[in-house]
């Protein structure tokens, strides 16, 4: 059986700012921890969507509250910045 | 590559702000005087605020104020107001914020790269740290050209 990759989204309210930042620094962590994984940066519309494949959301604490009672798992990153809190909390998800 | 992030116009220094509402509207304003956006975009910007709350405070100190790309853009753009005394912004984790940088973009795609580059920056805390003690545009301008 083919294993699918793994696909995270990278959230914020307009898909342009936060989001982007975060898949870009998700994207370094990812392939330090030789994770294979698509990060895409999207706006909370789609994150929440019924039709989200999203197995993971990278999303700050102020969006969290609206990402409630979804199938992707919601890991919170307080620093975006951070790749020591990037790497500990997608390896936490991921593994 | 780094200086360029920041166009001649889009850095101040303030010693504070009266609402933190106040302070994205002036660091947003920047991208006005340094001609990547028009008023409008100041205006998207703050009902963006309103409706969505302080989701773009990114990380201690910082926020990263933005709206959806549209007509009132006129190029990829980032600016940066930094704060003498830090303003709350509600978001708890990371109050209160020294710097405020406002993003814009015409679309999707044409400030990736740009971004790219300012996350490298950002990633160096010795960077942040060195900006969260700046009080001069010259200084702080120094430091993101590194």
């Amino acid at each position: 059986m083919v294993e699918l990759a793994v696909l995270i989204y990278a959230v914020c309210g307009a898909g342009i700012g936060t989001s982007v930042l975060l898949k870009s620094n998700a994207d370094r962590v990812l392939s330090d921890l030789g994770i294979e994984a698509t990060v895409k940066a999207v706006a909370i519309e789609e994150a929440v969507s019924p039709d989200s494949m999203a197995q993971v959301l990278l999303i700050t604490p102020e969006l969290a509250a609206a990402a409630s009672d979804i199938r992707s798992e919601v890991v919170v990153v307080k620093n975006i910045f951070d790749l020591s809190e990037l790497t500990q909390k997608l390896s936490k998800a991921l593994s | 590559m780094t200086a360029s992030l920041f166009a001649p116009g889009s850095i101040a220094v303030i010693d504070s702000a009266e609402s933190f509402s106040e302070a994205i509207a002036q660091s947003a304003y920047l991208l006005v005087t340094a001609g990547h956006a028009k008023a409008e975009y100041v205006d998207r910007v703050l009902a963006n605020f309103q409706k969505l709350g302080p989701y773009f405070v990114v990380a201690p100190g910082i926020a990263i104020a933005h709206a959806q790309p549209a007509e009132d853009v006129i190029s990829p753009g980032l600016s940066l107001l930094k704060l003498n005394s830090p303003v709350i912004s509600g978001a708890t984790a990371n109050d209160p914020i020294s710097l405020v940088f406002s993003l814009c973009t015409p679309n999707s795609e044409q400030h990736i790269e740009m971004l790219g580059e300012f996350a490298l920056l950002m990633r160096e805390q010795s960077i942040v740290n060195r900006l969260l003690k700046a009080s001069a545009e010259s200084v702080i301008r120094q430091i993101l050209s590194r």
